[in-house]
Protein backbone atom coordinates (compact mmCIF):
# COMPACT_ATOMS: atom_id res chain seq x y z
CA UNK A 1 0.00 0.00 0.00
CA UNK A 2 1.34 3.40 -1.04
CA UNK A 3 -0.23 6.44 0.59
CA UNK A 4 -0.06 10.08 -0.51
CA UNK A 5 -1.35 13.22 1.21
CA UNK A 6 -1.82 16.49 -0.66
CA UNK A 7 -1.83 19.88 1.07
CA UNK A 8 -3.56 22.48 -1.04
CA UNK A 9 -5.99 25.37 -1.06
CA UNK A 10 -9.49 24.70 -2.33
CA UNK A 11 -9.42 25.64 -6.01
CA UNK A 12 -5.78 24.73 -6.71
CA UNK A 13 -6.71 21.36 -8.10
CA UNK A 14 -5.54 18.89 -5.45
CA UNK A 15 -8.71 16.81 -5.78
CA UNK A 16 -8.41 16.82 -9.58
CA UNK A 17 -4.71 15.97 -9.24
CA UNK A 18 -5.43 13.10 -6.84
CA UNK A 19 -8.17 11.75 -9.10
CA UNK A 20 -6.00 12.19 -12.21
CA UNK A 21 -3.19 10.25 -10.55
CA UNK A 22 -5.75 7.59 -9.59
CA UNK A 23 -6.92 7.39 -13.22
CA UNK A 24 -3.40 6.92 -14.55
CA UNK A 25 -2.52 4.28 -11.96
CA UNK A 26 -5.81 2.36 -12.38
CA UNK A 27 -4.91 1.96 -16.06
CA UNK A 28 -1.85 -0.05 -15.03
CA UNK A 29 -4.04 -2.61 -13.26
CA UNK A 30 -3.58 -1.35 -9.73
CA UNK A 31 -6.35 -0.46 -7.28
CA UNK A 32 -6.66 3.18 -6.24
CA UNK A 33 -8.50 5.45 -3.86
CA UNK A 34 -8.65 9.26 -4.14
CA UNK A 35 -10.50 11.42 -1.65
CA UNK A 36 -10.39 14.76 0.18
CA UNK A 37 -11.42 16.48 3.38
CA UNK A 38 -14.06 18.97 2.35
CA UNK A 39 -15.95 20.22 5.38
CA UNK A 40 -17.47 23.48 4.28
CA UNK A 41 -14.20 24.56 2.66
CA UNK A 42 -14.41 27.65 0.49
CA UNK A 43 -12.11 28.60 -2.35
CA UNK A 44 -8.73 29.47 -0.85
CA UNK A 45 -9.20 27.54 2.39
CA UNK A 46 -6.49 25.05 3.35
CA UNK A 47 -7.52 21.48 2.60
CA UNK A 48 -6.07 18.00 2.23
CA UNK A 49 -6.55 15.33 -0.43
CA UNK A 50 -5.41 11.72 -0.37
CA UNK A 51 -4.38 8.80 -2.57
CA UNK A 52 -4.07 5.14 -1.69
CA UNK A 53 -2.53 2.73 -4.20
CA UNK A 54 -2.31 -1.04 -3.83
CA UNK A 55 -2.14 -4.29 -5.79
CA UNK A 56 -5.32 -5.60 -4.15
CA UNK A 57 -8.73 -3.93 -3.63
CA UNK A 58 -8.55 -1.15 -1.03
CA UNK A 59 -11.12 -1.75 1.70
CA UNK A 60 -9.81 0.62 4.34
CA UNK A 61 -12.04 3.73 4.43
CA UNK A 62 -10.47 5.54 7.37
CA UNK A 63 -9.32 9.08 6.65
CA UNK A 64 -6.34 8.66 8.99
CA UNK A 65 -3.12 8.11 7.03
CA UNK A 66 0.61 7.67 7.61
CA UNK A 67 1.76 8.99 4.24
CA UNK A 68 4.65 7.79 2.09
CA UNK A 69 4.56 11.09 0.18
CA UNK A 70 3.38 14.53 1.25
CA UNK A 71 2.74 16.89 -1.67
CA UNK A 72 2.47 20.56 -0.74
CA UNK A 73 1.13 22.53 -3.72
CA UNK A 74 0.64 25.91 -2.04
CA UNK A 75 3.85 27.69 -0.93
CA UNK A 76 2.41 29.11 2.31
CA UNK A 77 0.98 25.82 3.59
CA UNK A 78 4.45 24.44 4.26
CA UNK A 79 4.49 26.95 7.11
CA UNK A 80 0.84 27.21 8.21
CA UNK A 81 -0.44 23.64 7.74
CA UNK A 82 0.50 20.60 9.81
CA UNK A 83 2.27 18.96 6.89
CA UNK A 84 4.32 16.58 9.06
CA UNK A 85 1.25 15.09 10.80
CA UNK A 86 1.44 11.28 11.20
CA UNK A 87 4.72 11.10 9.29
CA UNK A 88 7.12 8.18 9.34
CA UNK A 89 10.86 8.05 8.85
CA UNK A 90 10.57 7.29 5.12
CA UNK A 91 8.00 10.01 4.38
CA UNK A 92 9.11 12.12 1.40
CA UNK A 93 8.03 15.74 1.11
CA UNK A 94 7.66 17.53 -2.22
CA UNK A 95 7.12 21.21 -1.56
CA UNK A 96 6.11 23.98 -3.95
CA UNK A 97 8.33 26.95 -3.18
CA UNK A 98 10.39 29.67 -4.82
CA UNK A 99 13.01 29.22 -2.09
CA UNK A 100 16.10 27.10 -2.33
CA UNK A 101 16.04 24.00 -0.14
CA UNK A 102 18.50 25.62 2.30
CA UNK A 103 16.36 28.74 2.70
CA UNK A 104 13.22 26.66 3.03
CA UNK A 105 14.71 24.55 5.83
CA UNK A 106 15.77 27.75 7.63
CA UNK A 107 12.19 29.01 7.53
CA UNK A 108 10.59 25.64 8.25
CA UNK A 109 12.77 23.93 10.88
CA UNK A 110 10.28 21.04 11.27
CA UNK A 111 11.51 19.74 7.88
CA UNK A 112 15.13 19.59 9.05
CA UNK A 113 16.62 16.13 8.55
CA UNK A 114 13.70 14.90 6.45
CA UNK A 115 13.56 13.78 2.85
CA UNK A 116 12.57 17.11 1.29
CA UNK A 117 12.34 17.95 -2.42
CA UNK A 118 11.49 21.38 -3.80
CA UNK A 119 9.98 22.58 -7.05
CA UNK A 120 8.24 25.86 -7.95
CA UNK A 121 4.93 24.52 -9.27
CA UNK A 122 3.36 27.98 -8.97
CA UNK A 123 5.90 29.59 -11.29
CA UNK A 124 5.75 26.64 -13.68
CA UNK A 125 1.95 26.64 -13.90
CA UNK A 126 1.83 30.45 -14.32
CA UNK A 127 4.42 30.31 -17.11
CA UNK A 128 2.89 27.34 -18.94
CA UNK A 129 -0.84 27.10 -18.20
CA UNK A 130 -1.17 30.81 -17.40
CA UNK A 131 -3.00 30.17 -14.13
CA UNK A 132 -1.97 29.16 -10.63
CA UNK A 133 -3.07 25.52 -10.95
CA UNK A 134 -0.04 23.70 -9.54
CA UNK A 135 -1.54 20.18 -9.56
CA UNK A 136 -0.23 18.73 -12.83
CA UNK A 137 3.34 20.01 -12.38
CA UNK A 138 3.32 18.46 -8.89
CA UNK A 139 2.50 15.12 -10.54
CA UNK A 140 5.52 15.58 -12.82
CA UNK A 141 7.71 16.18 -9.75
CA UNK A 142 6.20 13.11 -8.03
CA UNK A 143 7.11 10.96 -11.04
CA UNK A 144 10.72 12.07 -10.77
CA UNK A 145 11.01 11.63 -6.99
CA UNK A 146 9.09 8.33 -6.78
CA UNK A 147 10.18 6.78 -10.07
CA UNK A 148 6.59 5.51 -10.24
CA UNK A 149 6.36 5.74 -14.03
CA UNK A 150 8.59 6.67 -16.93
CA UNK A 151 7.83 10.32 -17.71
CA UNK A 152 6.84 9.65 -21.33
CA UNK A 153 4.44 6.90 -20.23
CA UNK A 154 2.98 9.20 -17.58
CA UNK A 155 2.52 12.11 -19.99
CA UNK A 156 0.76 9.83 -22.45
CA UNK A 157 -1.55 8.55 -19.73
CA UNK A 158 -2.30 12.12 -18.63
CA UNK A 159 -3.35 13.00 -22.20
CA UNK A 160 -6.36 10.74 -21.68
CA UNK A 161 -7.16 12.25 -18.28
CA UNK A 162 -7.00 15.78 -19.73
CA UNK A 163 -8.82 14.92 -22.98
CA UNK A 164 -11.88 17.03 -22.15
CA UNK A 165 -9.76 20.23 -22.30
CA UNK A 166 -8.84 22.28 -25.41
CA UNK A 167 -5.58 21.26 -27.12
CA UNK A 168 -3.82 24.46 -25.96
CA UNK A 169 -4.48 23.62 -22.30
CA UNK A 170 -3.41 20.01 -22.81
CA UNK A 171 -0.12 21.10 -24.42
CA UNK A 172 0.53 23.60 -21.61
CA UNK A 173 -0.05 20.88 -19.00
CA UNK A 174 2.37 18.55 -20.79
CA UNK A 175 5.04 21.25 -20.72
CA UNK A 176 4.31 21.91 -17.04
CA UNK A 177 4.65 18.22 -16.15
CA UNK A 178 7.91 17.94 -18.08
CA UNK A 179 9.38 21.09 -16.53
CA UNK A 180 8.53 20.05 -12.97
CA UNK A 181 9.99 16.60 -13.65
CA UNK A 182 13.25 18.23 -14.73
CA UNK A 183 13.33 21.02 -12.14
CA UNK A 184 12.49 19.20 -8.89
CA UNK A 185 15.50 18.84 -6.59
CA UNK B 1 -32.34 8.80 -29.40
CA UNK B 2 -29.78 9.06 -26.61
CA UNK B 3 -26.15 8.52 -27.53
CA UNK B 4 -24.20 5.68 -25.98
CA UNK B 5 -21.19 6.28 -23.76
CA UNK B 6 -18.14 4.12 -24.33
CA UNK B 7 -16.93 3.10 -20.89
CA UNK B 8 -13.56 1.60 -20.04
CA UNK B 9 -13.27 -1.80 -18.43
CA UNK B 10 -12.02 -0.06 -15.29
CA UNK B 11 -13.19 3.47 -14.53
CA UNK B 12 -12.08 5.58 -11.57
CA UNK B 13 -15.39 6.88 -10.22
CA UNK B 14 -16.58 8.21 -6.92
CA UNK B 15 -19.87 6.96 -5.49
CA UNK B 16 -21.87 9.85 -6.93
CA UNK B 17 -20.56 9.21 -10.44
CA UNK B 18 -21.36 5.52 -9.95
CA UNK B 19 -24.97 6.46 -9.08
CA UNK B 20 -25.26 8.92 -11.99
CA UNK B 21 -23.88 6.44 -14.54
CA UNK B 22 -26.20 3.65 -13.39
CA UNK B 23 -29.15 6.05 -13.58
CA UNK B 24 -28.11 7.06 -17.11
CA UNK B 25 -27.88 3.44 -18.19
CA UNK B 26 -31.32 2.66 -16.72
CA UNK B 27 -32.96 4.98 -19.31
CA UNK B 28 -35.24 6.56 -16.71
CA UNK B 29 -38.39 8.30 -17.97
CA UNK B 30 -38.54 11.00 -15.29
CA UNK B 31 -36.04 12.27 -12.73
CA UNK B 32 -37.39 15.04 -10.47
CA UNK B 33 -34.73 16.37 -8.15
CA UNK B 34 -33.57 19.16 -5.86
CA UNK B 35 -29.81 18.80 -5.31
CA UNK B 36 -28.31 18.72 -1.81
CA UNK B 37 -24.83 17.95 -0.45
CA UNK B 38 -23.37 15.29 -0.63
CA UNK B 39 -25.66 13.82 -3.32
CA UNK B 40 -25.44 16.96 -5.50
CA UNK B 41 -22.92 15.40 -7.94
CA UNK B 42 -25.34 12.50 -8.58
CA UNK B 43 -27.96 14.99 -9.78
CA UNK B 44 -25.37 17.23 -11.44
CA UNK B 45 -23.79 14.28 -13.24
CA UNK B 46 -27.17 13.03 -14.43
CA UNK B 47 -28.15 16.51 -15.66
CA UNK B 48 -24.87 16.79 -17.54
CA UNK B 49 -25.45 13.46 -19.28
CA UNK B 50 -28.87 14.78 -20.29
CA UNK B 51 -27.55 18.07 -21.68
CA UNK B 52 -24.77 16.21 -23.52
CA UNK B 53 -27.34 14.03 -25.30
CA UNK B 54 -26.86 10.76 -23.42
CA UNK B 55 -30.34 10.68 -21.89
CA UNK B 56 -33.78 10.81 -23.51
CA UNK B 57 -35.92 11.06 -20.36
CA UNK B 58 -37.38 14.11 -18.64
CA UNK B 59 -35.39 15.91 -15.96
CA UNK B 60 -37.43 18.20 -13.72
CA UNK B 61 -35.68 20.59 -11.36
CA UNK B 62 -38.27 21.26 -8.67
CA UNK B 63 -38.51 23.74 -5.79
CA UNK B 64 -37.91 21.36 -2.87
CA UNK B 65 -37.32 17.73 -1.99
CA UNK B 66 -40.97 17.41 -1.00
CA UNK B 67 -41.80 18.44 -4.57
CA UNK B 68 -39.09 16.13 -5.94
CA UNK B 69 -40.62 13.04 -4.37
CA UNK B 70 -44.12 14.30 -5.24
CA UNK B 71 -43.02 14.65 -8.86
CA UNK B 72 -41.67 11.10 -8.71
CA UNK B 73 -44.98 9.83 -7.32
CA UNK B 74 -46.91 11.54 -10.11
CA UNK B 75 -44.61 10.31 -12.85
CA UNK B 76 -44.50 6.77 -11.49
CA UNK B 77 -48.29 6.63 -11.21
CA UNK B 78 -48.50 7.98 -14.77
CA UNK B 79 -46.58 4.89 -15.83
CA UNK B 80 -42.85 5.51 -16.17
CA UNK B 81 -39.48 4.51 -14.73
CA UNK B 82 -38.66 7.12 -12.10
CA UNK B 83 -35.77 7.99 -9.80
CA UNK B 84 -34.32 10.82 -7.71
CA UNK B 85 -31.42 11.45 -5.36
CA UNK B 86 -31.12 13.23 -2.02
CA UNK B 87 -29.45 13.41 1.39
CA UNK B 88 -30.08 14.47 4.97
CA UNK B 89 -32.40 17.51 5.33
CA UNK B 90 -33.69 16.91 1.82
CA UNK B 91 -34.59 13.35 2.74
CA UNK B 92 -36.28 14.60 5.91
CA UNK B 93 -38.42 16.92 3.81
CA UNK B 94 -39.34 13.98 1.57
CA UNK B 95 -40.51 11.77 4.40
CA UNK B 96 -44.23 12.54 4.09
CA UNK B 97 -44.17 11.58 0.43
CA UNK B 98 -42.03 8.46 1.01
CA UNK B 99 -44.98 6.87 2.78
CA UNK B 100 -47.29 7.88 -0.08
CA UNK B 101 -44.95 6.29 -2.62
CA UNK B 102 -44.78 2.95 -0.83
CA UNK B 103 -48.50 2.98 -0.01
CA UNK B 104 -49.29 3.50 -3.68
CA UNK B 105 -46.87 0.66 -4.55
CA UNK B 106 -44.85 2.84 -6.91
CA UNK B 107 -41.46 1.39 -7.96
CA UNK B 108 -39.46 4.61 -7.52
CA UNK B 109 -35.69 4.33 -6.96
CA UNK B 110 -34.12 6.79 -4.53
CA UNK B 111 -30.37 7.32 -4.53
CA UNK B 112 -29.73 8.23 -0.89
CA UNK B 113 -26.27 9.54 -0.07
CA UNK B 114 -26.22 9.32 3.71
CA UNK B 115 -25.51 12.47 5.72
CA UNK B 116 -26.06 13.69 9.27
CA UNK B 117 -29.23 15.56 10.24
CA UNK B 118 -29.08 19.02 11.85
CA UNK B 119 -28.84 20.42 14.43
CA UNK B 120 -25.89 21.12 14.70
CA UNK B 121 -25.66 21.61 10.94
CA UNK B 122 -23.29 19.09 9.37
CA UNK B 123 -22.78 18.08 5.73
CA UNK B 124 -20.79 14.92 6.41
CA UNK B 125 -21.69 11.28 6.39
CA UNK B 126 -23.63 9.37 9.01
CA UNK B 127 -26.73 7.21 8.91
CA UNK B 128 -29.28 9.57 10.50
CA UNK B 129 -31.22 9.96 7.25
CA UNK B 130 -31.14 6.24 6.47
CA UNK B 131 -32.51 5.46 9.93
CA UNK B 132 -35.20 8.13 9.61
CA UNK B 133 -36.62 6.29 6.61
CA UNK B 134 -36.67 2.79 7.98
CA UNK B 135 -40.41 2.55 8.72
CA UNK B 136 -41.45 4.18 5.43
CA UNK B 137 -42.25 0.89 3.72
CA UNK B 138 -39.38 1.09 1.25
CA UNK B 139 -36.92 -1.63 0.36
CA UNK B 140 -33.59 -0.40 1.77
CA UNK B 141 -30.28 -1.59 0.38
CA UNK B 142 -26.83 -0.44 1.44
CA UNK B 143 -23.64 -0.05 -0.62
CA UNK B 144 -20.26 -0.14 1.12
CA UNK B 145 -18.18 1.32 -1.76
CA UNK B 146 -18.55 2.98 -5.17
CA UNK B 147 -18.63 -0.29 -7.14
CA UNK B 148 -21.50 -1.51 -5.00
CA UNK B 149 -23.30 1.82 -5.35
CA UNK B 150 -23.22 1.32 -9.12
CA UNK B 151 -24.23 -2.35 -8.99
CA UNK B 152 -27.01 -1.91 -6.44
CA UNK B 153 -28.46 1.09 -8.27
CA UNK B 154 -28.85 -1.05 -11.40
CA UNK B 155 -30.35 -3.85 -9.34
CA UNK B 156 -32.61 -1.39 -7.50
CA UNK B 157 -34.69 -0.77 -10.65
CA UNK B 158 -35.02 -4.46 -11.37
CA UNK B 159 -36.13 -5.21 -7.80
CA UNK B 160 -38.58 -2.29 -7.49
CA UNK B 161 -40.20 -2.95 -10.85
CA UNK B 162 -40.56 -6.71 -10.47
CA UNK B 163 -44.25 -7.47 -10.92
CA UNK B 164 -44.46 -9.30 -7.60
CA UNK B 165 -42.76 -6.43 -5.71
CA UNK B 166 -43.81 -3.00 -7.07
CA UNK B 167 -42.34 -1.16 -4.10
CA UNK B 168 -39.94 1.79 -3.99
CA UNK B 169 -36.27 1.07 -3.32
CA UNK B 170 -33.67 3.24 -1.62
CA UNK B 171 -30.04 2.57 -2.35
CA UNK B 172 -27.78 4.00 0.37
CA UNK B 173 -24.11 4.94 0.28
CA UNK B 174 -21.98 6.90 2.77
CA UNK B 175 -21.76 10.64 2.19
CA UNK B 176 -18.21 11.73 1.22
CA UNK B 177 -16.51 8.54 2.43
CA UNK B 178 -18.09 6.71 -0.52
CA UNK B 179 -19.81 9.46 -2.51
CA UNK B 180 -16.68 11.60 -2.94
CA UNK B 181 -14.01 8.89 -2.88
CA UNK B 182 -12.86 7.77 -6.32
CA UNK B 183 -12.06 4.08 -6.62
CA UNK B 184 -11.76 1.48 -9.37
CA UNK B 185 -15.23 0.69 -10.69
CA UNK B 186 -15.90 -1.96 -13.32
CA UNK B 187 -19.09 -0.91 -15.11
CA UNK B 188 -21.28 -2.80 -17.56
CA UNK B 189 -21.64 -1.55 -21.11
CA UNK B 190 -24.73 0.57 -21.74
CA UNK B 191 -26.34 -2.30 -23.63
CA UNK B 192 -25.60 -4.94 -21.01
CA UNK B 193 -26.78 -2.70 -18.16
CA UNK B 194 -30.08 -1.86 -19.83
CA UNK B 195 -30.65 -5.44 -20.91
CA UNK B 196 -30.14 -6.55 -17.30
CA UNK B 197 -32.71 -4.09 -15.93
CA UNK B 198 -35.12 -4.66 -18.80
CA UNK B 199 -37.96 -2.62 -20.30
CA UNK B 200 -40.22 -0.86 -17.83
CA UNK B 201 -43.44 -2.79 -17.25
CA UNK B 202 -46.45 -0.57 -16.67
CA UNK B 203 -48.99 -1.54 -14.00
CA UNK B 204 -52.22 0.50 -13.88
CA UNK B 205 -50.72 3.57 -15.58
CA UNK B 206 -52.79 6.71 -15.05
CA UNK B 207 -52.02 7.78 -18.61
CA UNK B 208 -53.98 4.80 -19.93
CA UNK B 209 -57.24 6.70 -20.43
CA UNK B 210 -59.09 3.55 -21.57
CA UNK B 211 -58.71 2.18 -18.05
CA UNK B 212 -59.10 4.96 -15.46
CA UNK B 213 -57.51 4.20 -12.08
CA UNK B 214 -57.23 5.93 -8.70
CA UNK B 215 -53.99 6.24 -6.71
CA UNK B 216 -53.94 7.23 -3.06
CA UNK B 217 -57.59 6.68 -2.28
CA UNK B 218 -58.93 7.44 1.20
CA UNK B 219 -59.55 4.44 3.42
CA UNK B 220 -60.63 4.79 7.02
CA UNK B 221 -60.94 2.00 9.58
CA UNK B 222 -62.84 -0.09 7.07
CA UNK B 223 -59.93 -0.87 4.70
CA UNK B 224 -56.75 1.01 5.76
CA UNK B 225 -55.49 -1.89 7.86
CA UNK B 226 -55.91 -4.43 5.05
CA UNK B 227 -53.99 -2.15 2.68
CA UNK B 228 -51.11 -1.84 5.13
CA UNK B 229 -51.09 -5.60 5.82
CA UNK B 230 -50.82 -6.34 2.08
CA UNK B 231 -48.10 -3.74 1.73
CA UNK B 232 -46.09 -5.19 4.62
CA UNK B 233 -46.49 -8.69 3.19
CA UNK B 234 -45.22 -7.50 -0.19
CA UNK B 235 -42.20 -5.92 1.49
CA UNK B 236 -41.41 -9.08 3.50
CA UNK B 237 -41.87 -11.23 0.38
CA UNK B 238 -39.58 -9.02 -1.71
CA UNK B 239 -36.59 -10.80 -0.16
CA UNK B 240 -36.92 -13.72 -2.58
CA UNK B 241 -36.93 -11.32 -5.55
CA UNK B 242 -33.94 -9.44 -4.15
CA UNK B 243 -32.09 -12.76 -3.88
CA UNK B 244 -33.10 -13.70 -7.44
CA UNK B 245 -31.84 -10.36 -8.78
CA UNK B 246 -28.57 -10.75 -6.82
CA UNK B 247 -28.19 -14.20 -8.42
CA UNK B 248 -28.84 -12.90 -11.94
CA UNK B 249 -26.35 -10.11 -11.37
CA UNK B 250 -23.74 -12.61 -10.23
CA UNK B 251 -24.25 -14.65 -13.40
CA UNK B 252 -23.68 -11.51 -15.44
CA UNK B 253 -20.72 -9.99 -13.58
CA UNK B 254 -19.35 -12.63 -11.12
CA UNK B 255 -19.93 -10.05 -8.40
CA UNK B 256 -21.74 -11.65 -5.51
CA UNK B 257 -24.28 -10.03 -3.19
CA UNK B 258 -26.31 -11.47 -0.30
CA UNK B 259 -29.06 -10.04 1.88
CA UNK B 260 -26.65 -10.53 4.78
CA UNK B 261 -22.95 -10.24 3.98
CA UNK B 262 -20.46 -12.07 6.17
CA UNK B 263 -16.69 -11.96 6.22
CA UNK B 264 -14.40 -14.45 7.98
CA UNK B 265 -17.32 -15.77 10.03
CA UNK B 266 -16.59 -19.52 9.64
CA UNK B 267 -14.69 -19.77 12.92
CA UNK B 268 -15.25 -16.27 14.36
CA UNK B 269 -15.65 -15.88 18.13
CA UNK B 270 -16.36 -12.16 18.02
CA UNK B 271 -18.17 -10.19 15.34
CA UNK B 272 -18.97 -6.62 14.41
CA UNK B 273 -22.31 -5.92 12.77
CA UNK B 274 -22.27 -2.65 10.83
CA UNK B 275 -23.43 -0.73 7.78
CA UNK B 276 -21.79 1.37 5.06
CA UNK B 277 -18.10 1.86 4.39
CA UNK B 278 -17.34 0.82 7.99
CA UNK B 279 -18.12 -2.76 6.98
CA UNK B 280 -15.07 -2.90 4.71
CA UNK B 281 -12.85 -1.05 7.18
CA UNK B 282 -13.92 -3.55 9.85
CA UNK B 283 -13.02 -6.49 7.58
CA UNK B 284 -9.49 -5.08 7.30
CA UNK B 285 -9.25 -4.55 11.07
CA UNK B 286 -10.56 -8.09 11.74
CA UNK B 287 -7.97 -9.66 9.42
CA UNK B 288 -5.24 -7.61 11.05
CA UNK B 289 -6.31 -8.81 14.53
CA UNK B 290 -6.44 -12.44 13.41
CA UNK B 291 -2.92 -12.16 12.07
CA UNK B 292 -1.32 -10.11 14.84
CA UNK B 293 -3.31 -10.67 18.03
CA UNK B 294 -4.91 -14.06 17.51
CA UNK B 295 -8.45 -12.73 17.94
CA UNK B 296 -10.87 -14.72 15.81
CA UNK B 297 -12.78 -11.73 14.49
CA UNK B 298 -15.42 -11.55 11.77
CA UNK B 299 -17.80 -9.01 10.26
CA UNK B 300 -21.50 -9.21 9.38
CA UNK B 301 -23.50 -6.60 7.50
CA UNK B 302 -27.14 -6.20 6.60
CA UNK B 303 -26.87 -5.53 2.87
CA UNK B 304 -30.66 -5.38 2.89
CA UNK B 305 -31.99 -3.37 5.84
CA UNK B 306 -35.64 -3.61 4.84
CA UNK B 307 -37.01 -6.23 4.61
CA UNK B 308 -34.90 -7.13 7.66
CA UNK B 309 -33.21 -10.49 7.02
CA UNK B 310 -34.05 -12.26 10.31
CA UNK B 311 -33.30 -15.84 9.29
CA UNK B 312 -29.97 -15.04 7.65
CA UNK B 313 -28.84 -12.97 10.65
CA UNK B 314 -29.69 -15.83 12.99
CA UNK B 315 -27.80 -18.32 10.84
CA UNK B 316 -24.73 -16.12 10.28
CA UNK B 317 -24.27 -15.22 13.95
CA UNK B 318 -25.19 -18.54 15.54
CA UNK B 319 -21.66 -19.55 16.58
CA UNK B 320 -20.17 -16.30 17.88
CA UNK B 321 -19.65 -15.57 21.58
CA UNK B 322 -19.81 -11.78 21.49
CA UNK B 323 -21.19 -9.21 19.06
CA UNK B 324 -20.67 -5.45 18.75
CA UNK B 325 -23.50 -3.69 16.95
CA UNK B 326 -22.28 -0.43 15.40
CA UNK B 327 -24.80 2.34 14.77
CA UNK B 328 -23.81 5.53 12.93
CA UNK B 329 -26.84 7.51 14.08
CA UNK B 330 -27.66 9.25 17.35
CA UNK B 331 -30.00 6.78 19.04
CA UNK B 332 -32.33 9.41 20.49
CA UNK B 333 -32.96 7.86 23.87
CA UNK B 334 -32.61 4.14 23.27
CA UNK B 335 -30.07 1.61 22.04
CA UNK B 336 -29.01 1.76 18.40
CA UNK B 337 -31.21 0.28 15.66
CA UNK B 338 -28.80 -2.53 14.86
CA UNK B 339 -28.52 -3.44 18.54
CA UNK B 340 -32.27 -3.69 18.90
CA UNK B 341 -32.87 -5.63 15.69
CA UNK B 342 -29.92 -8.00 15.98
CA UNK B 343 -30.63 -8.76 19.64
CA UNK B 344 -34.33 -9.34 19.00
CA UNK B 345 -33.48 -11.66 16.12
CA UNK B 346 -30.94 -13.71 18.07
CA UNK B 347 -33.30 -14.00 21.03
CA UNK B 348 -35.32 -16.32 18.79
CA UNK B 349 -32.30 -18.53 18.10
CA UNK B 350 -30.56 -21.22 20.14
CA UNK B 351 -27.37 -19.34 20.93
CA UNK B 352 -27.19 -16.37 23.25
CA UNK B 353 -24.07 -14.33 22.46
CA UNK B 354 -23.17 -11.27 24.54
CA UNK B 355 -24.23 -8.21 22.55
CA UNK B 356 -23.37 -4.56 23.10
CA UNK B 357 -23.79 -1.34 21.19
CA UNK B 358 -21.40 1.32 19.86
CA UNK B 359 -22.51 4.67 18.52
CA UNK B 360 -19.77 6.01 16.22
CA UNK B 361 -18.90 8.28 13.33
CA UNK B 362 -21.61 10.91 13.88
CA UNK B 363 -21.30 13.88 11.55
CA UNK B 364 -18.52 12.20 9.58
CA UNK B 365 -16.16 11.54 12.54
CA UNK B 366 -13.43 9.26 11.17
CA UNK B 367 -13.76 5.56 12.04
CA UNK B 368 -10.12 4.52 12.18
CA UNK B 369 -8.61 1.06 12.07
CA UNK B 370 -7.51 1.59 15.68
CA UNK B 371 -11.07 2.49 16.78
CA UNK B 372 -12.42 -0.70 15.21
CA UNK B 373 -9.68 -2.87 16.70
CA UNK B 374 -10.41 -1.39 20.12
CA UNK B 375 -14.04 -2.48 19.74
CA UNK B 376 -12.99 -6.02 18.81
CA UNK B 377 -10.63 -6.15 21.83
CA UNK B 378 -13.48 -4.86 24.00
CA UNK B 379 -15.93 -7.55 22.98
CA UNK B 380 -13.25 -10.23 23.22
CA UNK B 381 -13.49 -9.53 26.97
CA UNK B 382 -17.24 -10.12 26.78
CA UNK B 383 -16.63 -13.35 24.86
CA UNK B 384 -14.04 -14.59 27.38
CA UNK B 385 -16.22 -13.72 30.38
CA UNK B 386 -19.36 -15.12 28.76
CA UNK B 387 -21.25 -12.13 30.09
CA UNK B 388 -21.35 -8.39 29.63
CA UNK B 389 -18.26 -6.86 31.26
CA UNK B 390 -18.24 -3.73 29.07
CA UNK B 391 -20.92 -1.03 29.19
CA UNK B 392 -24.03 -1.97 27.22
CA UNK B 393 -23.76 1.16 25.11
CA UNK B 394 -20.60 3.13 24.32
CA UNK B 395 -19.54 5.97 22.05
CA UNK B 396 -16.53 5.16 19.87
CA UNK B 397 -14.32 8.00 18.63
CA UNK B 398 -15.51 10.74 21.01
CA UNK B 399 -12.74 13.23 21.83
CA UNK B 400 -11.32 13.61 25.31
CA UNK B 401 -10.91 11.07 28.12
CA UNK B 402 -12.98 7.98 27.40
CA UNK B 403 -16.69 8.82 27.35
CA UNK B 404 -16.14 12.12 29.18
CA UNK B 405 -18.48 13.84 26.72
CA UNK B 406 -21.15 11.24 27.33
CA UNK B 407 -21.10 10.38 31.03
Amino acid sequence: MLEIRWHSRAGQGAVTGAKGLGDVIANTGKEVQAFAFYGSAKRGAAMTAYNRIDDKPIINHEKFMVPDYVLVIDPALVISADITAHEKEETKYIVTTHLSKEDLLKQVPKLEGKKVYTVDCMKISMETIGRAIPNTPMLGALMKVSGMFDIEYFKNAMLKVLSKFPQKIIDANMTAIERAYNEVK
Amino acid sequence: MAEKLELQEVEVWDGNMAFAQAMRQAQIDVVAAYPITPSTPTVHGYAKFLSDGYIDGEFVLVESEHAAMSGCVGAAAAGGRVATATSSQGFALMVEVLYQASGMRLPIVLALVNRALASPLNVNGDHSDMYLGRDAGWIMIDAFNAQEAYDLMLMGFKIAEDLSVRLPVMVNQDGFITSHTAQNVRPLSDEAAYKFIGEYKEVNPMLDFCKPVTYGAQTEEDWHFEFKARQHKALMDSKSVIEKVFEEFKELTSREYSVVESYDMEDAEVAIVALGSTVESAVQAARDLRENEGIKAGVVATRVIRPFPYEEIKETLKNVKAIATLDRSAPGGTLGMLYNEITATLYQGDSKPVINNYIYGLGGRDMTQEDIKEIFRDIKKNADAGTLVTPLQQFSGLRGPKLSFFN
